[in-house]
């Protein structure tokens, strides 16, 4: 879309848009090239001679089982935590969306946690579960649970979930509800002469329908768990006992960062940038479909 | 339903709100107790002990980490920070793309669209490198300026100011306007509303980062709220004021919490209607 009535000139234009390009080129677009060359090149061990190697850094990578188990494990990961904060999100929007007393009031509710931090978020689910101070904890050993995330990895990967998808749940109510109020009323009114209520009526109108709300909002908790969950993770087991809740993220603060590895780090890098581009490519086309159509 | 009450959505937005209500009622009576009884797991579901835990960490803080008050200064500066300089610079490029007609107007718009795809996160390694080369680490200026260039506040306000009507762009020029003038007086009363939107989404965005502060300010005079709440449980394994851990927890979901709660309205609305 263009409009038809401008402006004429170009210097004040120019002047306008300079900002924001200089900061995407120094802030987005060089460090993006940085990361490409240091992956396709390899330092010697006293960082004195650097040689392009192709693609040899991507190679060592998807060989090295770490970097592979980190990857399964992120994946699991991610679908857990989009598949359970989603999921709550949808049954708690079906549920605003009727016409009860007290709305506005349950919405404010279910809106705030928006914005608690990742990492603050963390802390409230220590409370619950740390296995010194949690209740949650307590209640558990109570009955007869062996429960110590700081040992026992599968327990420690639960943990990361909850306190991600507990964090994230509000943000998908917000577009849920939206998305069922766009529904026209007379659809759902039709589907009530038909004689469909209740899961039924939820399963044959309202889902189908929320399909572009719902696709657009896996593809943002997707992105969410793989990246803004570090705040989480770091705070709650940093990653885990052993490798057990290092996702990809993790592993490429810890490689970079705190082993220095440049390579391997550029490598993991770029992985993740094209992840997220395909992921936005195939966004931006399910989008465009909706409005075409 | 027929006039009657609806108990079964009740009773599932009840447990839904309880689910967020009761933790946080759990932090806020714990950072009343004592820390070696919430060390024991012994903790009441009543507040004893008094608030005076929030004085005490606003003035001294934790070993290691700067007072509370100074934390949410630093979380202050930089959410607001981040917020103005995201709005002020995405309004006048997006201004640019779309009232003006000028060289490489669109090689612009996609170079700014592409950083879509790069959050901070993937490119923290080598945006750390080129930071360092121009001397902003452990500076204000590193903390926020990366932050600010964005391309979903941009993509909103070029949508926004597309679907301003041809007429009254006419209908201000005929009266003489200049596109400075017409950006003052028309344009950005038109677009309050979304500006209002943003500023809580960026506000919150600001005051949450966790990664970027970590890597960029090591100076622990430059220490958000966020970074202090995690270095002071540390690995979560020595003694800890867990008092003082809970009450710079409150403090630190205050200001962000209170932001959305107030501007509930036109921030529900910019986020559904923004499309991210």
């Amino acid at each position: 879309m263009e409009r038809r009535t401008i402006f004429a000139g170009w210097a004040l234009p120019a002047a306008f848009v300079l900002p924001q390009l200089l900061l995407t080129i120094f802030f987005f677009l060089w460090p993006a090239g940085e990361a490409i060359y240091g992956s396709l090149t390899r330092q010697d061990a006293f960082g004195i001679k650097t040689q392009f190697v192709g693609f040899e850094n991507f190679v060592d990578l998807f060989t090295d089982p770490l970097y592979v188990e980190s990857a399964g494990r992120t994946v699991l990961f991610c679908a857990a935590v989009s598949f359970l904060s989603m999921g709550v999100a949808l049954l708690l929007a079906v549920f605003a969306d009727r016409e009860i007393a007290g709305r506005g009031f349950y919405r404010t509710m279910l809106i705030w946690p928006y914005a608690v931090a990742p990492a603050v978020a963390a802390v409230v689910w220590l409370l619950l579960l740390h296995p010194q101070i949690g209740m949650i904890a307590h209640g558990l050993k109570a009955v007869g649970v062996d429960w110590d995330y700081k040992i026992n990895g599968g327990q420690a990967l639960l943990v990361v979930v909850l306190a991600s998808a507990w964090k994230q749940v509000s943000y998908n109510f917000i577009f849920f509800l939206a998305g069922l109020q766009s529904i026209p009323r007379s659809v759902i009114e039709a589907a009530r002469m038909d004689g469909a209520r209740g899961w039924r009526r939820f399963r044959t109108i309202l889902f189908p329908l929320l399909a572009p709300t719902t696709f657009f909002l896996l593809v943002v908790n997707l992105v969410y768990s793989a990246f803004d969950t570090f705040g989480t993770i770091q705070a709650l087991t940093q990653g885990g006992p052993g490798k057990s809740t290092e996702t990809l993220m993790v592993k490429v603060y810890r490689d970079g960062l705190v082993n220095q590895d440049l390579g391997g780090s550029s490598a993991q890098s770029v992985v993740l940038m094209l992840g997220i581009v395909a992921l936005t490519v195939l966004q931006f086309r399910f989008v465009g479909r909706r409005n075409s159509s | 339903m027929n006039g009657r009450t609806d108990w079964t959505a009740h009773i599932v937005l009840g447990l839904g709100v309880l689910l967020f209500a009761l933790p946080l009622w759990l932090v806020l009576v714990a950072s009343t107790q004592d820390p070696a009884m919430i060390g024991r797991g012994e903790l009441s579901l009543w507040p004893g002990g008094g608030f005076s835990v929030y004085a005490t960490v606003l003035r001294e803080g934790s070993p290691g980490v700067a007072p509370v008050w100074h934390l949410l200064l630093v979380s202050f500066g930089m959410a607001v920070g981040i917020a103005v300089g995201k709005i002020l610079i995405s309004v006048l490029s997006a201004y640019a793309i779309a009232f003006f007609r000028f060289p490489c107007r669109m090689l612009c718009f996609w170079t700014i669209f592409f950083t879509l795809m790069l959050p901070v996160e993937v490119r923290i390694i080598p945006t750390y490198a080129v930071m360092a080369g121009f001397g902003l680490i452990n500076t204000f200026t590193g903390l926020t300026l990366p932050l600010i260039a964005s391309a979903t506040a941009t993509l909103l306000f070029r949508q926004t100011f597309l679907a301003v009507p041809d007429e009254l762009v006419e209908a201000a020029r005929m009266d003489g306007a200049g596109p400075l003038r017409f950006l003052r007086d028309i344009l950005l009363p038109v677009s309050a509303a979304n500006v209002a939107a943003l500023f809580v989404i960026l506000f919150v965005y600001g005051w949450n980062q966790y990664l970027w502060p970590l890597l960029v300010a090591t100076d622990s005079r430059l220490d958000t709220i966020v970074i202090g709440i995690v270095k002071m449980i540390g690995t979560g394994d020595t003694s800890i004021e867990w008092n003082r851990v809970m009450a710079t927890a409150v403090l630190a979901m205050l200001p962000p919490v209170a932001v959305v709660v107030l501007m509930q309205h036109w921030f529900v609305k910019g986020l559904t209607e923004g499309d991210k």
